[in-house]
């Protein structure tokens, strides 16, 4: 894909979305929408429901092909891809874009480790010479192999599942298999990490315990992290930057609180207030009709 | 009891030929849901393949059974995955994401194509091979009756478990049989942590076509004669193995295919050699009445 590669212009953000419009049919999901997700940020996209904002990630990931737009992401070493060019399974693994889901979907029948290792296929596939070096067992591949099970192993002490590793993904309570799916995830290590909805069905205490690995994430890793949540504890509490859709538009960009307070954030969520936005002199001819 | 034993070799040996050919069925099922019935033609095709490579080397002099046994049975391997990476390529990839019943029928469209390339190529009549293997092992003697272990038998029986040991730990423990495994339980998301799914879907049909030229190998030592359309019935009986072992599952494609040979010798053994296609059948029939799943199989669960 040397067509979507470019070389990185100085301070670009790590992914810029400009005029990102998606139709099916007649239906637009998205229209215009631009804005920009920085490194070591957390940016978090939120909206009402059917805004718009897994109708992103979708074409984020090269699930959808965008009608209008341009998805540049720049690599910090690797160069600049333009997302909307590129064939679905080599987003993560050339421009190091990884996603989780709404719905889990983790790869149930395998173990917790197996999930961690099979997210590190490239590497190692190239490290087997295509399977006969795996199948002999030669010393590039089980060294490779070796790595693996480390960043694995890392992972999983991450989210705390080192004592489950051997069991079936499908077997874990729903927290574990929603940190799980994180920590597969990362395993694909990459430069940018696209959550959606991490912390639905969380209890409190696995949402802060979530806030904190996202946090870690963000910190330790240096990395992008994109977020659609509903939960306002865990947007509020970790964004670094919020983006607000309504019905495919974006309303509204900045920090939480300038997000928390902007007026049609706060229509969008709750509905029109009319008395108190009324201008005066509509108000005072109201009131004067009433008498 | 001596018979007995004599025939429990002989459906050993047919066993290990339908087994290998019940994993393609069953790993190309696993992996895009769809039943390959040009896998059968694959094997016919690779059985050819191996006749005409034992010829050619025959030609150039090379008449030293070990060394013209490797080398046609790399040919084989070779020529036959190739046949199967095309197949899938042609007739199967373009159809990804349409309706099941379109890619089954192009799969049996493709096996009818096959069956006629062939006659049309190497012609109707049936072409019989020397035997290469001669002798045996007697294990066991009662008057006139003895039983016999042939060279050949073995040869099979120990080529089939070394197949199916490489393959299993292909599946098992390299990152080729993880990303298979992956593709099988959510493609969609196989794609997400980097796998190239369409690469990995070639590389099953070429593992499949692999373990089925080896059966096709297998085939034209064991029988020493070989037509256009052997593909048919040996298809037929491994992909009945398949599910009896439960289609999907790799140690049930295996069990299956044993167990159908098994069937086959005995009931051709004790009972009448006509009837034993039907015999084999019937079981099947019997297996999916009382275990849907097959033998091995998991039953699928709805999550609601």
């Amino acid at each position: 894909m040397s067509a979507a590669r470019q070389s990185v212009a100085v301070d670009a953000p790590l992914l810029n979305v400009e005029h990102l419009t998606m139709r099916f049919g007649g239906l637009v999901a998205i229209d215009d929408v631009s804005f920009e997700a920085a490194e070591k940020q957390i940016t978090a996209i939120i909206g009402p429901n059917g805004a718009g904002k897994t109708t992103v990630f979708n074409c984020l990931t090269g699930f959808y092909k965008p009608t209008v737009g341009r998805l540049a992401l720049n690599h910090p070493t690797a160069g600049t891809f333009l997302l909307e060019q590129m064939e679905g399974f080599r987003i993560p693994g050339k421009a190091g874009v990884a996603r989780t889901f709404q719905n889990i979907r983790l790869f149930g029948a395998m173990s917790v480790l197996e999930n961690l290792i099979v997210a590190q296929h490239n590497k190692l596939m190239h490290a087997s010479a295509f399977t006969f070096g795996g199948l002999l067992g030669l010393p590039r591949y089980r060294h490779a192999e070796a790595k693996a099970v480390d960043l694995a192993r890392y992972w999983l002490d991450r989210v705390g599942l080192t004592g489950r590793a051997d069991w079936d993904a499908a077997n874990l309570p729903y927290g574990d298999q929603r940190r799980l799916e994180i920590a597969r995830a990362m395993c694909t290590q990459p430069v940018l990490l696209c959550l959606d909805e991490p912390a639905a069905g969380l209890n409190p205490r696995e949402s802060a315990d979530l806030n904190q690995l996202l946090t870690y994430i963000r910190d330790e890793h240096r990395i992008g992290l994109l977020l659609i949540e509903h939960d306002m504890n865990v947007v509020m509490g970790i964004s670094d930057h919020i983006v607000v859709l309504d019905y495919g538009r974006k309303i509204s960009d900045g920090s939480p609180e300038q997000v928390r307070n902007d007026p049609t954030v706060i229509r969008a969520y709750l509905g029109e207030e009319e008395d108190e936005e009324l201008p005066p002199e509509v108000a005072a001819d109201l009131a004067a009709n009433r008498d | 009891m001596e018979y007995f034993v004599q025939q429990l070799i002989n459906g050993v040996t047919l066993g290990a030929i339908y087994g290998l050919i019940a994993i393609g069925y069953t790993m190309v099922y696993g992996i895009i849901g769809m039943i390959n019935f040009a896998h059968g033609e694959i094997f016919m095709i690779s059985s050819f393949i191996a006749l005409i490579a034992l010829m050619v080397l025959g030609l150039f002099g090379i008449t030293w059974v070990p060394l013209a046994l490797l080398i046609t049975m790399i040919a084989t391997m070779v020529l036959t995955s190739i046949y199967g990476w095309t197949l899938e390529r042609v007739a199967y990839r373009p159809l990804r994401g349409s309706p099941r019943l379109a890619a089954l029928i192009t799969a049996i469209g493709m096996s009818i194509f096959l069956q006629n390339y062939v006659q049309l190529l190497q012609g109707a009549r049936v072409k019989p091979m020397q035997p290469l293997f001669t002798g045996g092992i007697e294990i066991m003697r009662r008057g006139d009756f003895t039983v016999l272990v042939s060279y050949l038998q073995i040869f099979i029986w120990v080529l089939t478990v070394a197949l199916m040991v490489a393959f299993t730990l292909v599946i098992t423990r390299t990152a080729l049989g993880r990303a298979q495994r992956a593709c099988e339980q959510d493609r969609g998301m196989a794609g997400l942590i980097g796998i190239n799914v369409d690469r990995t879907i070639s590389l099953t049909f070429v593992m499949g076509a692999s373990l089925g030229s080896v059966a096709g190998l297998i085939f034209l030592l064991n029988y020493g004669v070989i037509d256009f359309y052997i593909g048919f019935l040996a298809g037929m009986k491994a992909f009945t193995a398949a599910v009896l072992g439960g289609i999907g599952s790799l140690p049930g494609a295996m069990l299956g295919g044993l167990l159908i040979g098994l069937i086959e010798a005995f009931w051709s053994g004790y009972f009448t050699v006509e009837y034993k296609d039907v015999a084999a059948f019937s079981i099947l029939v019997l297996v999916l009445i009382f275990r849907p799943t097959g033998l091995l199989g998991k039953p699928d669960i709805e999550k609601v």
